[in-house]
C-alpha cells in the first residue's frame, strides 16, 4: 500500500562503525516508540532532535541494542514524511533484528529506492532526479517477479497457502452467518475461533521460530565450500572474503561456537556455512563427519565445489559429485598455474550442466568470473532456497509477525467474549498479511470461499 | 412512423421499477422538471421475484436510501406484513432489517408517491430510441412516434431489455412476469456503442396458500418489538403475518435428478450468466449433492391474496417437473401452483462503461441505473436510482455529482464495485464485500447520509434539524460518560456479579464500564445518572461507539490511509499507452475503466502495486512539468 510507514537498513550492508535503520510515515514516531526505552517519548519529541536509550523487543522486554535516536518531524525531512532514524551498532546481525523488530510492530520494509521515490511523490525532489525513481520501481518489479516470488514457491509457500485456506474457512463460516443467518449451517462459536485461529498461531510460531534459529532471520544464501583436502577450499573462502569484506560475527545461543563469514558478492549475500570448520581443517568431512556433512549440504542453497585441475579426478571427488546431485552448484577447477592433468570431458559429464569456472587461486585469477556466474545464477535463474527467499525474507518476517499480532488480538477478543464478526476483523487481516508474503491479497477470495463452501440461495 | 413533439424535460427516467423510482423522485424533490415512462403503468415498483426487503447488507442499503432522502423506506414501513432485526445475537456491525412485503400495497403506496410529486409526470408507454446528437443524449423515442426531449436520459430497464423467459423446452421473449420486453432499445444501445452482456436470474413457482398443510412447517413469526427502515417512521405495523419453514425431501432430490437432462441449465439452453449467490434448486442438488436436505421458507405475497412464495425453490424446470418438485415437499403435498418458477435472460451494459456518478462514459447526459448495470435486487437497484436521480437532475443544475466513496457506505461499495471491477454475474451486495463494515452499519446510516442528502436538498429542514440534534446530543452523552467517575460500591459489585463480570478495583470513568462486553447502556446509567433525558436511539449509539471504540479506530485509520489515495485525482482523458513502464494488462485495463483517482486505480483488476507506483510518479512529473511551464 502507498502511504504507509516504510523501513530499511539505510547505510551500507558491510562492516561500518554505525548502521542506520530508517523509518518513513505517519506512523514512524509511534511505531519506533514500541521499541525505544529511554527518557521521554519519541511521540514527545521535538523535531530534529536525537536521543539516547534502548531498543528493546516489546514482547519479552529484552534489551535488543543500545541506540541513537534521531526524531525528525514532517514537513522538513527528506521524504517529508515523519522520519526516525535508529542508529545502531555496526554489524549485520544486531542492525537486521532491529529492522524485524520494526517490522514486527507495523512498519512494511521498503523497496529499492523508495524513500527517493517518496521524496519525489512528496515534491521534494525535482524532475530530474525522477527519472532514476521508475527504474528503480521497474528494476524491483523485474527482479521481484523474477527472482522473490519465484523463490518463495515451494515448501514455505504451500505451507502459508494452506494456512490461509484454514483461516479463509473459519472466516467464511463466519460470514455465511452473518449474510444469510437463517441459512442451517453450523454457527461459528467463540470456542472454534479460538480452536482455529489457536492451530494457525502455534504454525505461525513454528515458522517464526525456525526464522529465529538463524535460517531465515539473517539474510543470505547459505553456502557451502566443499572439495578434497589440499584443493583450495581455504584460498577460496579467503579470497572471497577478502575482496567482500567479510563480516565476522559470533551468534549468540549456538552450542558450538560457529564463526559465519557473510560475503557480499556483487549484491548477492553470502553466509558462508561451517566456515570455520574449513579453515581449521581443510575439510569440513573430516571436521564434522560424513553425516553431518551431508547434512551441511543438504542445508546448503548453494554449493561451491573445489576441483583440482592440476591432478587427476580421484573417487573421493567422484563421490562428492554424488553428494551434490540435485542441489545448486558451481564448480570452481582451481590450480589453472599448474598443466592440467584431469579428464574435463568427465568432469563436464559430472557437471551436467552447472556452470564451471577456471581459477587460479595462488594467483588472484578467475574470482571476478566466479563472482559473476554466482550472481548471475541468483539474478536469473533463481536458486531455490532452502527457506525463504532472501529477497524478501525480512519483510516475511514482518508480515509473519503481524499476522501473529493480529491472531493474538483475535484471540483476545474471543476470550473478552466480543462478537465473533468482530474477531473476524482480525482474523480476516492476518489472511490478508499472510497472502502479502506469496503475493495473493484479492478480496474477492473471500466470496468464492462463500458460494464454494455453502450452498446458497433463494 | 412520424414523429412528434411530446415535451420537453430536465430529466427523463425510462422505467418505473425500484431504481425508477428513486431516480425520478430525487429528481423531482430536487426541484427539476421530470418524466418516467414505464411499459405498463400497473407495474410502478413490482416486485417481480421474492416479496421482502432487506437482509444483511441490503437492509444497511435500504437505510442509506432513507438518510439519502429516498423512498423505499418509508414504503416498505407502510406496507409491511412482518419484520424482524437479523444478527441481533452478533456485533452491531452487521445487525439488519428485513420485511416481508406485501406486494400489492407495496405497488400502490409508491405509485401514490409518485403521482403526489409536483415535478414528476408519470406515464406509460415504450421507448423505442435514444436521440443522440454529437454523442450528447438529448431525449428519447416512443413507438408512438412521440419524441421528448430532456437535458439527461436515465435508462432503469430492469430485465426488460431483450428479456427471456425460459420454463423447461419453452422460452419466449417476455419482460418479467409475460409483460412486455423492450426489444428495439436493446438494440439501439449496441448500435450507440455500448458493450452489452447477457444476464440470467430466476424465480420459484407460487403456490396457493390455502392449500398448504402448515402443521408440517415451522412457524417463522415477525418480530414483537416493533421495527422501522426510515429514521423518520413513527407509526409501526404491530399485525404481522408469519413465514413459513420447510424443506426438501429425499424424493424432491430424486426428481430433479431423474430430470436434469429436461432443464434447460444444463441442456445448454441457457447461455446467460447466473449468480452463484441465487442458483436454481436443481443448481443446488448438483452442487452439493452431498446436502440432504435444503430449507424452503413460504412467504405470503400479501394481506389481500393466498399466493405464497417458495423461497428455496427457484427452477426452471419443465412445469409438469415442477408440479411433481412441489408436491415432494413436506407440507405441500397437496399445495396447488399458481404460476410456475422460470429463468429469465435479458441484456445488461458492461457497469464499467460508467463513471462514479453513473453518468455514461459512452454518451453523455445519459445515465443507467439497477438491473441493467448488471446488479440484482430491489435495494441494489434502488440506491443506484437515488445517486442516478441526484447526479442527473445536478447535471441539470450545472453542479458536481456526488460520489460516495466506500466508507461512506454500502452504497459506494456498490457503485465502485460496478464502475472498477465489473462484473460477471448478476451482482449481490454482501456484508463481506464492505472492507469497513464496521463503520457502514445500519444504526449509523443517518450518521453518514443525512448531510448529504441535505446539502442536495433531499433531506428537509425539519428532518436536518432533528438529525443534528440527535447528532449532538450523541457527542455530549459520550463526553460526559468519560469525564464521569464511578466509584465501587456494594450495589455495582453486585450487579458485577451478577453480569458475571470481573469486580471493579477502583474508580473508572463510567465510559470504561461501558466498554465491558457483559454491560449496556441502561446497566452502567443508574451508577452515571445525568441530567438529560437521553432517547434510546442516542444510547444506542453512545453504546457502540464507546463498546467498539477500538475496533472503529481501526477501521478510521485504515480509511485516513486510503483517502490520501483517493485524493490523488487522475484526469479523464490521460493516455496509459503513454506511460513508460506501466505493464500491458495495467495499461488495457486502465485505459478501459478510466479511473478517476490513484485510488480507484489500485481496485481495478489486473493493476498491480508497482504499476500504481508508476502511475503516481507519472502524474507527479506531469504535475511538475506543469509548473515549470
Amino acid at each position: 500500500m502507498e502511504f504507509d510507514t516504510i523501513a530499511a537498513i539505510s547505510t551500507p550492508s558491510g562492516e561500518g562503525a554505525i548502521a542506520i535503520v530508517r523509518l518513513s510515515g505517519d506512523d514512524a514516531l509511534s511505531i519506533a516508540d514500541r521499541l525505544y526505552k529511554g527518557k521521554k517519548q519519541l511521540t514527545d519529541a521535538t523535531s530534529h532532535t536525537i536521543h539516547y536509550g534502548h531498543i528493546i523487543d516489546p514482547e519479552t522486554e529484552d534489551i535488543v541494542e543500545e541506540a541513537m535516536v534521531s526524531v525528525l518531524r514532517a514537513p522538513r525531512t527528506f521524504t517529508r514524511e515523519n522520519i526516525v532514524e535508529i542508529n545502531c551498532h555496526g554489524g549485520l546481525v544486531s542492525v537486521n533484528k532491529v529492522l524485524h523488530l520494526v517490522l514486527s510492530q507495523g512498519a512494511r520494509l521498503a523497496e529499492p529506492g523508495e524513500f527517493t521515490k517518496r521524496a519525489f511523490l512528496n515534491g521534494r525532489i525535482d524532475l530530474s532526479q525522477a527519472e532514476g525513481v521508475i527504474d528503480l520501481i521497474r528494476a524491483k518489479t523485474d527482479r521481484a517477479m523474477n527472482v522473490a516470488l519465484k523463490q518463495v514457491e515451494g515448501r514455505l509457500s504451500d505451507r502459508i497457502r494452506r494456512l490461509r485456506q484454514q483461516l479463509i474457512e473459519t472466516v467464511a463460516s463466519v460470514e455465511v452467518n452473518i449474510d444469510y443467518p437463517e441459512y442451517d449451517a453450523e454457527s461459528v462459536t467463540i470456542e472454534m475461533i479460538k480452536k482455529e485461529a489457536g492451530a494457525v498461531r502455534e504454525e505461525i510460531e513454528e515458522l517464526l521460530a525456525t526464522a529465529k534459529q538463524g535460517k531465515i532471520l539473517r539474510e543470505g544464501i547459505s553456502t557451502a565450500i566443499i572439495g578434497r583436502p589440499n584443493v583450495g577450499k581455504s584460498s577460496l573462502m579467503n579470497s572471497l572474503v577478502q575482496e567482500n569484506k567479510a563480516i565476522v560475527t559470533d551468534v549468540p545461543g549456538t552450542t558450538r561456537d560457529v564463526l559465519e563469514e557473510y560475503v557480499n558478492v556483487r549484491g548477492v549475500p553470502l553466509r558462508l556455512i561451517d566456515t570455520a570448520g574449513i579453515r581449521e581443517t581443510e575439510d569440513i568431512v573430516e571436521k564434522i563427519g560424513v553425516e553431518r556433512s551431508r547434512q551441511v549440504l543438504k542445508e546448503a542453497d548453494l554449493i561451491l565445489l573445489v576441483l583440482n585441475i592440476a591432478e587427476e579426478l580421484t573417487q573421493e571427488d567422484e563421490a562428492l559429485f554424488e553428494a551434490i546431485q540435485g542441489l545448486n552448484a558451481v564448480l570452481v577447477l582451481n590450480k589453472t598455474d599448474l598443466s592440467v592433468k584431469a579428464d574435463e570431458k568427465r568432469i563436464r559429464e559430472l557437471a551436467e550442466g552447472r556452470p564451471i569456472l577456471y581459477a587460479s587461486l595462488l594467483k588472484d585469477e578467475g574470482i571476478d568470473e566466479l563472482e559473476r556466474a554466482i550472481a548471475q545464477l541468483f539474478f536469473q535463474e533463481g536458486i531455490e532456497t532452502q527457506d525463504l527467499s532472501y529477497v524478501s525474507n525480512a519483510r516475511h518476517i514482518g508480515l509473519l509477525n503481524q499476522a501473529k499480532r493480529a491472531i493474538d488480538d483475535a484471540l483476545e477478543a474471543a476470550e473478552a467474549a466480543m462478537p465473533v464478526d468482530m474477531i473476524q476483523i482480525d482474523i480476516t487481516q492476518a489472511w490478508e498479511q499472510l497472502g502479502e508474503i506469496i503475493g495473493e491479497n484479492v478480496h474477492d477470495g473471500l466470496i468464492d470461499q462463500l458460494f464454494s463452501q455453502f450452498c446458497l440461495g433463494k | 412512423m412520424k414523429q412528434y413533439k411530446g415535451g420537453e424535460f430536465d430529466v427523463i427516467v425510462i422505467g418505473a421499477g425500484h431504481a425508477g423510482t428513486e431516480a425520478g423522485l430525487a429528481a423531482a424533490r430536487m426541484g427539476v422538471k421530470t418524466l418516467m415512462l414505464t411499459l405498463n403503468m400497473d407495474a410502478v415498483a413490482f416486485m417481480p421475484c421474492n416479496p421482502s426487503l432487506g437482509g444483511p447488507a441490503k437492509g444497511v442499503v435500504v437505510r442509506e436510501i432513507d438518510a439519502l432522502g429516498g423512498e423505499m423506506a418509508r414504503n416498505i414501513d407502510k406496507t409491511h406484513i412482518q419484520m424482524r432485526l437479523l444478527n441481533t445475537g452478533k456485533g452491531p456491525a452487521v445487525r439488519a432489517l428485513r420485511a416481508q412485503a406485501d406486494k400489492a400495497l407495496y405497488q400502490a403506496e409508491m405509485k401514490k408517491a409518485l403521482e403526489k410529486e409536483e415535478n414528476l409526470q408519470l406515464r406509460q408507454g415504450m421507448v423505442e430510441e435514444l436521440i443522440v446528437e454529437n454523442g450528447v443524449c438529448k431525449g428519447v423515442v416512443m413507438n408512438t412516434g412521440t419524441t421528448y426531449y430532456a437535458k439527461t436520459v436515465i435508462i432503469t430497464t430492469g430485465t426488460f431489455l431483450r428479456g427471456q423467459i425460459i420454463i423447461g423446452d419453452l422460452a419466449y421473449e417476455s419482460g418479467p412476469n409475460n409483460m412486455q420486453p423492450s426489444v428495439n432499445l436493446a438494440y439501439n444501445l449496441k448500435d450507440l456503442g455500448f458493450a452489452m452482456e447477457r444476464f440470467k436470474t430466476g424465480t420459484p413457482p407460487r403456490i396457493n396458500g390455502n392449500t398448504i398443510d402448515y402443521d408440517k412447517t415451522e412457524m417463522q413469526p415477525g418480530d414483537e418489538e416493533p421495527r422501522a427502515f426510515s429514521f423518520e417512521t413513527t407509526k409501526y405495523i404491530t399485525d404481522q403475518l408469519p413465514c413459513w419453514l420447510t424443506y426438501t425431501s429425499p424424493e424432491t432430490h430424486q426428481i430433479i435428478n431423474d430430470n436434469l437432462s429436461r432443464s434447460p441449465m444444463y441442456s445448454g439452453m441457457i447461455q446467460g450468466n447466473g449468480p452463484r449467490y441465487c442458483p436454481s434448486v436443481e443448481d443446488k442438488i448438483v452442487r452439493f449433492h452431498d446436502k440432504p436436505k435444503h430449507q424452503i421458507f413460504l412467504e405470503p405475497e400479501g394481506r389481500n391474496t393466498s399466493e405464497v412464495y417458495v423461497q428455496g425453490l427457484s427452477t426452471s424446470m419443465p412445469e409438469d417437473v415442477q408440479f411433481e418438485m412441489i408436491k415432494s415437499v413436506p407440507g405441500l403435498e397437496n399445495a396447488q401452483m399458481m404460476r410456475p418458477g422460470h429463468a429469465i435472460e435479458y441484456d445488461a451494459i458492461v457497469p464499467t462503461q460508467l463513471w462514479p456518478t453513473l453518468e455514461t462514459k459512452v454518451i453523455e447526459n445519459l445515465f443507467t441505473a439497477g438491473q441493467i448495470n448488471g446488479t440484482s435486487g430491489y435495494e441494489e437497484a434502488g440506491a443506484q436510482g437515488i445517486m442516478a436521480g441526484i447526479n442527473a437532475a445536478r447535471k441539470v443544475q450545472g453542479k458536481e455529482g456526488v460520489v460516495l466513496n466506500r466508507s461512506d457506505g454500502y452504497i459506494g461499495v456498490l457503485i465502485d464495485d460496478l464502475v472498477t471491477k465489473g462484473v460477471d454475474e448478476p451482482y449481490r451486495l454482501l456484508t463481506s464485500r464492505a472492507e469497513y463494515r464496521l463503520l457502514l452499519r445500519h444504526d449509523n446510516a443517518d450518521l453518514r447520509l443525512t448531510e448529504i442528502g441535505h446539502s442536495v436538498g433531499l433531506i428537509s429542514e425539519d428532518r436536518y434539524e432533528r438529525f443534528t440534534r440527535k447528532r449532538e446530543a450523541i457527542a455530549r452523552e459520550k463526553a460526559r460518560l468519560e469525564n464521569t467517575i464511578v466509584k465501587p460500591s456494594a450495589p455495582l459489585q453486585k450487579l458485577l456479579e451478577e453480569k458475571q463480570s470481573s469486580p471493579m478495583k477502583e474508580a473508572v470513568p463510567a465510559a470504561h464500564l461501558l466498554k465491558r462486553p457483559e454491560l449496556k447502556y441502561e446497566d452502567v446509567i443508574p451508577f452515571a445518572p445525568g441530567e438529560e433525558n437521553v432517547l434510546p436511539d442516542v444510547a444506542e449509539q453512545v453504546e457502540i461507539q464507546t463498546k467498539y471504540e477500538g475496533y472503529i479506530a481501526k477501521q478510521l485509520e485504515q480509511v485516513a490511509r486510503m483517502k490520501k489515495m483517493e485524493e490523488k485525482k487522475i484526469p479523464e482523458d490521460l493516455d496509459y499507452h503513454q506511460i513508460n513502464g506501466l505493464a500491458t494488462e495495467a495499461k488495457y485495463q486502465l485505459s478501459e475503466v478510466r479511473p478517476l483517482s490513484v485510488g480507484q486505480a489500485s481496485r481495478v483488476s489486473g493493476v498491480n502495486p508497482s504499476d500504481i507506483s508508476i502511475l503516481l510518479v507519472y502524474l507527479e512529473q506531469g504535475r511538475l512539468a506543469r509548473t515549470a511551464d
